[in-house]
């Protein structure tokens, strides 16, 4: 690896020292550079490829898919890798991947998958069984592969292939997330000479190989990431010939980049704002998705953090227990008034823990249960528990003092400070105080339970398992000291009933049964209002993509799916789009500033020389 | 000043007409030998304080990391001994030393890469975006700022200085954002001539590669330079102000010397002084990289490294990079302790 590192710098320092004379030349001689030949575009390139290039921001961690965490490198995987099972873009549910049927046994503690036959390497070998039981394997043995997805192999007893074609997964208890294990199948004969999984990273030698809709072909660190269509995928070849992720890592810049053709997506990260859609919208051959998004942004409340051993620790407001007093805070939240100012209607009125686009789960109170805004309710409720307001109109809490809320914010997110400003003077009107504390980092404060409420959100999967499990007692951490996997420390008897019970509940429609009923309960207890449903706000042009799935099906987004199905089902535009004819425009003005300005060069220099003449005389 | 003047001009010319001679004397040699002295102990002290001055960010890296996800104890306690975390502060400390002194920084929690490797990665980069700015900044800087000394109170002057003020007192992120929409996006009938973003459309080689990368380069390298040359401009155009009345000026004149010899010769030299005082100090701040200028460009470099470094925070490679910048400032600045006898030698004495 050394000896292959001595080689590549060599060139490369070479490289930089013409570099930089090309690049003081280019300059210098007068914005020649539009004259160079390099396409102005990734997707005009000059063998009629047709190449769908996407505008990401997010640095790769790793590609290797078993360290990887953040999203774009995640999905990336996505494409590189079959999965057992993947997700319907119509509605979410699961459908085959690399297998084609999955069993539970009679006691629940056994799955058989029957894995496909018609699913090769793209070395030309057969994908099997046998590389899926060794994938797992690896996971629950060597702690360096479990760095990114050991969670799922947690409650693995045993995984073996008894043949090819056949995967057995023997569990220690039920588990009803079996087809809906997102990892990322390796080949064997590839991944089994790793010697140190917790430092391979993936990324020296390419293409690597796969057996996803695309095949990594290419990836430079924070320039770009480059994939090349799997003619063999056994779902069918993507469309496009090449995929290439290219970095802007800022978004007004990922906007102008769309806007010229040099991009055909741009997703924003999370979404664009309001401001970059309403511009985009008028703009030629654009199409902007707004499109409902999988995360919901909510208020949670602390509810006196505690560990499992029972030892409390933390700060949160004493009268926060009270639940009264949490339903009052949540009636007078105007939500609506969020989506219409803060969200600029680029979201949908929140309600229950998962989002409507996950139709199967969602759930929303009825007209009897909703905290709905109600000022006047609010304050009833809060004379109720017995935090009347003082002389000065403050409510003061059993301490005698007036009540302020501690509210963590990130410092890097708008429409928390936003928010904040609404709730100072929703709460203030109700005599309560907010006092926002926004910061980089809310980790340290949100561990140690040092606050009364927070900004919270997450990005909800297909199947909910996860963000059900943070809000369950288990998931507490075990002492003071230690971290859970809690959200906020709700810890809820009724709750975690109804957990245990969704957890071993195979019948999907039951499950969703149990599940909707947590939500409920989850909204009863009033410690996570969910104020909105942020949209996913991206934007495409159309000149470059003909038709593209989005998912679900229906009024769905593009960017960050569960599965491939967008990048895979891209169908390409015929015509060249009109950037190509700005190019050659711009090799013409080019030359034309060229001339003036060596023209200019020309007249100063003559000047010049006139003027030392008569300095000489 | 004007007893003096004689002696000062007799030796000045000596210098000036015959090129830089230094007086190699005993001062020298222990004038460097204390600058080096002092570098070397600089170093260390930013060894030392890059180890503990980053720990005092507020975040556990591991909980930062993990956010978010499905982590077991079991998986987070593995963490914290993969990075060292559980071991007590002094013998990370040592650990940190004593690798560091072999030149090795550690793995980067975050990208599970040697620390040397994401740096190695990421400078050439910088040092090609912020060397040629520097390079062209500091040339044009100079050339204008001698021009504008040398007919000062001139029109040329006055719109000289106020637009290389105008350019510096212009937010750098921003002046790339309207150069993006005007040179690369197009506006009106003016079409898009650069790439918005990005060191290489990727794909190329050889000498289309070279060509790509420079067009590349364009755009941020054109930002950085308005933005920076009136720093220098404004130096030594002040510096040279303050030489220009002098008398070897006169003597110089008087002795027939063109216009343009009297300036370049005799005055310029001894005005750059303080220029290069500013050009060293700039040479060593090009290694940090351009944070601003490298996010609105997307330029792969050290300045977007660090800033992803800190979020999390990324000990190894904060620690990797802050040494890296440290030490480029540290030996740019005794660089230029040991160019100034060599300019003047009054300085070593």
């Amino acid at each position: 690896m050394g000896t292959n590192d001595q080689k590549r710098s060599l060139p490369h320092g070479l490289r930089l020292v013409a570099l930089a004379g090309a690049a003081a030349l280019t300059l210098t001689a007068g914005l020649a550079t539009p004259l160079d030949p390099a396409p102005q575009q990734a997707r005009a390139a000059d063998d009629g490829k047709k190449v769908l290039t996407v505008a990401v921001a997010q640095s790769v961690d790793s590609l290797s898919p078993f360290l990887a965490v953040r999203l774009l490198s995640t999905s990336i995987h996505r494409l590189m890798y079959e999965y057992l099972t993947n997700y319907d873009p119509k509605d979410n549910h699961a459908i085959p991947g690399l297998a084609t049927k999955w069993e539970p046994s009679q006691d629940k503690l056994k799955w058989t998958y029957t894995i496909r036959d018609n699913s090769t390497w793209s070395d030309g070998q057969q994908a099997t069984a046998e590389d899926a039981a060794w994938t797992f394997n690896k996971m629950m043995t060597d702690t360096g592969a479990a760095t990114a997805n050991g969670s799922y192999v947690g409650n693995f007893r045993k995984v073996t292939a008894p043949s090819p074609t056949k995967l057995v997964i023997e569990l220690k208890k039920p588990q009803a997330t079996m087809a809906a294990l997102d990892v990322p199948i390796v080949p064997k004969h590839v991944w089994e000479k790793v010697s140190d999984f917790s430092e391979f990273n993936n990324d020296k030698s390419f293409p690597v190989v796969g057996n996803g809709p695309f095949v990594l072909s290419g990836y430079k660190a924070d320039s770009y990431v480059r994939l090349k269509a799997n003619k063999s995928f056994w779902r069918g070849s993507p469309k496009f010939d090449e995929l290439v992720f290219r970095y802007y890592k800022d978004q007004d810049a990922a906007v102008s980049a769309l806007r010229k053709g040099e991009v055909s997506f741009v997703a924003g990260s999370p979404s664009l704002t309001p401001a970059q859609a309403e511009s985009l919208k008028g703009a030629d051959n654009i199409q902007v998705n707004d499109a409902p998004g999988r995360r919901f942004y909510a208020l949670a409340t602390n509810p006196g953090a505690k560990a499992k051993n029972g030892e409390k620790f933390g700060d949160g407001h004493p009268s926060l227990l009270d639940q009264r007093v949490r339903n009052a805070l949540f009636r007078a939240v105007d939500r609506e008034a969020i989506i219409d100012k803060v969200f600029r209607g680029h979201a949908v009125e929140g309600a229950g823990y998962i989002p409507p686009r996950f139709q199967d789960y969602f759930w929303k109170p009825s007209a009897n249960q909703k905290l709905a805004y109600d000022p006047a309710e609010a304050a009833r409720l809060l004379d109720q528990a017995g935090y009347k307001k003082n002389g000065d109109g403050k409510r003061v809490g059993k301490d005698g003092k007036p009540i302020t809320y501690r509210v963590l914010c990130h410092a890097t997110d708008p429409n928390d400070k936003a928010v904040g400003k609404y709730l100072q003077e929703w709460w203030g009107k109700l005599g309560i105080g907010v006092r926002l504390n926004c910061l980089d980092n809310v980790t340290d404060p949100w561990l140690a339970g040092k606050y009364d409420l927070a900004f919270d959100g997450w990005s909800v999967n297909p199947d909910p398992d996860f963000v059900l499990s943070i809000h369950t007692c288990g998931a507490l951490p075990a002492t003071p000291e230690e971290t859970g996997a809690t959200d906020n420390f709700i810890c809820d008897k009724k709750y975690d009933e109804l957990y245990a019970r969704q957890l071993t509940e195979y019948d999907p429609a039951k499950r969703a049964d149990i599940v909707k009923q947590m939500e409920s309960r989850l909204y009863d207890l009033g410690y996570m209002n969910v104020m909105a449903y942020p949209n996913a706000v991206e934007a495409f042009r159309t000149d470059q993509i003909k038709s593209i799935t989005t998912m679900p099906a229906k009024a769905g987004n593009i960017y960050g799916q569960d599965g491939y199905w967008s990048w895979w089902s891209a169908v390409p535009a015929d015509s060249g789009g009109s950037s190509d004819n700005a190019s050659s425009t711009g090799v013409v003005v080019g030359i034309v500033a060229g001339v003036v300005i060596l023209g200019g060069l020309g007249a100063f220099a003559a000047m010049r020389r006139r003027a030392t003449a008569e300095e000489r005389e | 000043m004007t007893a003096d003047a004689t002696p000062a001009l007799v030796e000045d010319e000596q210098r000036t007409a015959a090129g830089p001679r230094v007086r190699r004397g005993s001062a020298y040699p222990r004038y460097l030998a204390g600058k080096v002295a002092g570098a070397a102990v600089s170093l260390l002290a930013v060894l030392v304080t890059s180890f503990f001055l980053f720990r005092l960010i507020p975040g556990d890296p591991v909980k930062t990391m993990t956010g978010g996800r499905q982590v077991s104890a079991e998986q987070l306690a593995a963490y914290r001994e993969e990075f060292g975390l559980d071991l007590p502060l002094w013998r990370q400390f040592t650990d940190y030393c004593g690798k560091a002194l072999t030149g090795d920084f550690g793995t980067s929690y975050q990208f599970r890469a040697p620390v040397v490797d994401k740096i190695t990665e990421a400078l050439p980069n910088t040092l090609l975006l912020t060397g040629t700015a520097f390079v062209l900044y500091t040339a044009l800087g100079i050339f204008l700022g001698t021009r504008s000394a040398w007919r000062h109170g001139k029109l040329g002057d006055r719109v000289n200085t106020g637009l290389a003020l105008t350019l510096y007192s212009i937010p750098s992120f921003w002046l790339g954002l309207l150069l993006i929409i005007v040179l690369s996006v197009g506006i009106g009938p003016l079409p898009g001539m650069f790439p918005t973003g990005g060191m290489e459309s990727g794909g190329e080689e050889g000498f289309a590669y070279v060509l790509d990368v420079a067009h590349h380069l364009v755009l941020p390298v054109v930002t950085l330079v308005a933005v920076e040359y009136g720093q220098t401009l404004l130096v030594t155009r002040s510096a040279l102000l303050d030489e220009m009345g002098s008398d070897y000026l006169t003597t110089a004149r008087a002795k027939g010397l063109r216009d343009d010899l009297v300036r370049r010769r005799h005055a310029v030299p001894n005005a750059l002084l303080p220029t290069v005082t500013l050009i060293f100090i700039n040479l060593g701040r090009t290694v940090a990289g351009v944070i601003l200028v490298e996010t609105v460009f997307s330029w792969p470099g050290l300045g977007g490294l660090f800033y992803q470094a800190l979020s999390v925070p990324d000990l190894p490679l904060v620690q990797g990079l802050f040494f890296v910048f440290a030490a480029a400032v540290i030996l740019m600045n005794t660089l230029a302790d040991l160019v100034y006898p060599l300019l003047d030698p009054r300085v070593a004495r």
